[in-house]
């Protein structure tokens, strides 16, 4: 080696620490300059997370927050929905955002592990008035007694019928319903198209496993006790609607076909699988009139109660709240902000706002349907304007009636792990794996563990 | 005494010189992987979970509860039955077709630039699009793969459905996405020297026994570096199969257990069931596998491997 570089040896390393640690202290996030004294009492920033920045009824909500909130309030909105792993490494590095938008499904999850805030002194200083939600979409997010979110959306389930197809097969639609297990098997059989070996036509798709619970229900039964700390998958119940479910797939010749054919569907185009009488009937959320109101308007259809065994409406609710971390540096302001995102003013704003944007893009409104129970009123007493399509506005006046008839499953401790389980076990039953007793006991064995595991 | 010796080597500046050139890697392998790999064994004898994450409650030491619950969990055998099943599908089946596709290759001249480029391709598509794809080409009723099938009168299975054809079809999109392994071949065929397979030709030897006894020797560190790095690969796959299979959205959100490979189950345990200690002790329990497999392939290999140079046992 040349003395030249014997030299500079040394130096060189000095200068390749020096672009390390100069590299990583300018990576790390500059300290926040020193606002003025007035600034800092006035200037308050809220961090949202999960949120952003949302389709148009979800910004017609933000800029309705932010008027409520004050102007002096800085809204960080960061692009993308809520990630468990980013959660928790922001949980991790101890900069948690003030208020979060999260599935309602794992607010017993986060719940049970102290990772969210009860919202109670929330309720009793911004006055929440509870009594506003739909029961059911709050009990999703109570646990042990506590509220730890606020709901939103509700996304109730009704059966869609394809008009076409039903008279095509001899069935009545305005005469469908689950009421009759005999009956509905009937009807699926009378629907559904095999040809040559191959699926041509779904009659009934039962929707399983997520819509598991709501077959369940169909006797009045639960698949977890209302504290959510008993499964009760092996329940006499949950093992015949698991059987009956499973003979309407059996029905088309097995779960391998049917669902092959059932992957084909592309129920967001022109040619849904309404209009290419690709399906007889099948349950599904709410939003699904709007995709074929907008897809296509002139389909014959219609919108039907899912109904229990005596004949009653029922309805499986899913979706969001806003939930406070533990942690959050601005409890309070985050408080107001959900409290105004899930009011009534919300969401008539948000539902005018659709309204004109529908019109000025010659598409079709079908209606916001939240969990809150006056603002489901408001908006379709007072914006929403028929379409002069008979099948939509009948399923419009349906989805606000059966909002009225919501179920949730309550939160657990372990809720990921339990709907894993059930799952899980309709997965083996359809397999031919597993019959349904045994699939569903070893189910009820993976989720008391969980729930055991995680319980606090 | 060789400590001393070593640090005898810092009086040297060359030393200082080439420390100085390591000193970027060794920061990042140490903050980034020896670190992380540490504190993920010590979590494995803990209860460490969202409580312990938020600073809510401390970190309790619980010895071996999560590893002894390795050992009963029923999933853990299935999803590390999955995984070997499909290592043992796709390793070798990886091998030879890009060996075959090499083989091609060096044969067809000029075109062969344009064909490496085309094989190549699959390799740079993102997993999640493979996994989306694996959807679209296997489905059973419309999938291009079983359309195809019937255009020579064979009935294609329900590939992605029924669970016996899960794990083929996967292993049949690995193989799709061969390029990298088919370009190490390439370079390795060219290297072994043509004076052999003329002498090979002179003695009278039949292009099957110049393949066995010429090439594959030549080429035996290239074959035997892929087969390591194509088992470390299949134990930890994981993007294809969680996009087409569990993430949401996909068409078969359903995850069927004929799909759940171990490093799914892992990152399910860790970042959706939040059971991190447990997690961490199923990332140990892969590290162990992968490393006894890959040590037994070491051993193994001595009878097999000619490096050049060395004398062959």
């Amino acid at each position: 080696m040349s003395g030249r570089v014997r030299k500079g040896a040394p130096a060189l390393v000095v200068a390749a620490l020096s672009v390390v640690v100069v590299a990583s202290i300018a990576s790390a996030k500059p300290a926040a300059e020193p606002a003025s004294e007035a600034g800092a009492a006035q200037q308050r920033t809220l961090n949202i997370y999960g949120y952003g920045p949302g389709d148009d009824v979800a910004q017609t909500r933000t800029a309705h927050n932010q008027r409520v909130v004050g102007p002096n309030v800085e809204i960080e909105n960061p692009r993308g929905g809520f990630n468990t792993q980013a959660f928790l490494a922001m949980l991790a590095s101890g900069s948690v955002p003030d208020v979060m938008w999260v599935s309602r499904g794992l607010i017993g999850s986060l719940a049970a592990r102290g990772a969210l805030q009860p919202l109670t002194s929330c309720i009793r200083k911004e006055r929440v008035n509870l009594k506003q939600y739909r029961g059911a979409a709050l009990r999703e997010v109570t646990y042990k007694n506590r509220v730890y979110a606020l709901p939103a959306f509700t996304n109730q389930i009704t059966i869609v019928v394809n008009d076409d197809v039903a008279r095509q097969s001899g069935v009545n639609p305005n005469r469908f319903n689950t009421t009759s297990w005999r009956k509905l098997r009937q009807w699926n059989k009378k629907m559904l198209r095999v040809e040559g070996g191959r699926v041509t036509r779904i009659g009934f798709d039962p929707k399983i496993p997520e819509f598991f619970p709501l077959w369940v229900k169909w006797f009045g039964a639960e698949l977890i006790s209302r504290d959510g700390l008993k499964a009760k998958l092996n329940s006499r119940q949950a093992i015949a609607a698991l059987s009956y479910t499973y003979s309407l797939i059996q029905d088309h010749g097995g779960w391998d076909r049917f669902k092959a054919f059932r992957d084909t569907h592309n129920w967001f185009g022109r040619n849904n699988p309404i209009v290419a009488d690709q399906i007889g009937a099948t349950p599904f959320e709410s939003f699904i009139y709007n995709v074929l109101a907008n897809n296509s308007p002139n389909e014959e259809l219609t919108a039907r109660f899912f109904t229990n065994r005596r004949g009653g409406p029922i309805t499986l609710f899913a979706g969001n709240g806003w939930a406070i971390p533990r942690g959050a540096k601005d409890p309070d302001l985050a408080c107001k902000w959900m409290k105004a995102d899930t009011s009534v003013e919300a969401w008539v704003a948000a539902a005018r706002n659709r309204l004109n944007l529908r019109r000025r893009q010659g598409e079709a409104f079908t209606g916001l349907y939240t969990a809150n129970k006056r603002a489901d009123v408001k908006v379709f007493e007072d914006i929403y304007q028929p379409l002069g399509k008979r099948q939509f506005d009948d399923a419009v006046k349906l989805l606000v009636r059966a909002a009225d008839f919501g179920f949730a499953l309550p939160p657990s401790p372990g809720s990921d792990e339990f709907r894993q389980a059930y799952i899980d076990a309709v997965n083996r039953v359809l397999t031919g794996r597993q019959s349904p007793r045994q699939a569903l006991n070893q189910a009820q064995r993976e989720a008391q563990a969980a729930i055991n595991r995680n319980r606090r | 005494m060789r400590s001393r010796g070593w640090l005898s080597g810092f009086r040297k500046p060359e030393t200082w010189f080439a420390y100085g050139f390591i000193f970027p890697w060794l920061f990042g392998f140490i903050a980034l992987t020896a670190g992380p790999m540490v504190a993920s064994f010590y979590f494995s004898l803990t209860n460490y979970s969202v409580e312990q994450i938020a600073g809510l409650e401390k970190t309790s030491y619980v010895g071996a509860k999560n590893y002894r619950q390795l050992l009963e969990d029923e999933k853990i055998t299935l999803a590390l039955e999955n995984t070997f099943i499909y290592t043992v599908m796709m390793v070798p089946a990886t091998i030879i077709v890009a060996l075959t596709l090499a083989m091609i290759l060096l044969r067809v001249g000029r075109a062969g630039d344009f064909f490496r480029t085309v094989f190549y391709l699959p390799q740079i598509t993102p997993p999640v699009a493979v996994g989306i794809l694996l959807l679209v080409l296997f489905n059973g009723q419309q999938g291009i793969v079983n359309r195809g099938l019937e255009l020579i009168g064979i009935p294609g299975p329900f590939w992605t459905t029924d669970p016996e054809w899960i794990k083929p079809s996967l292993v049949i999109m690995s193989v799709w996405a061969v390029g990298g392994t088919m370009v190490i071949y390439l370079a390795a065929l060219r290297g072994v020297p043509q004076q052999l397979y003329e002498a090979a030709a002179m003695d009278g030897a039949p292009a099957w026994r110049r393949f066995k006894d010429v090439t594959l020797p030549m080429i035996s560190p290239s074959l035997f570096f892929t087969f390591i790095i194509l088992t470390i690969a299949g134990l930890n796959t994981f993007t294809e199969v969680y996009t087409a299979y569990f993430g949401t959205g996909s068409a078969g959100a359903e995850s069927p257990e004929a799909a759940l490979m171990y490093a799914i189950y892992l990152f399910r345990q860790a970042f959706e069931f939040f059971n991190m200690g447990y997690a961490s002790a199923m990332a140990w329990l892969l590290f162990v596998i992968v490393m006894t497999v890959t040590l037994v392939q070491i051993v193994v290999s001595r009878r097999f491997v000619f490096y050049q140079g060395s004398a062959r046992e």
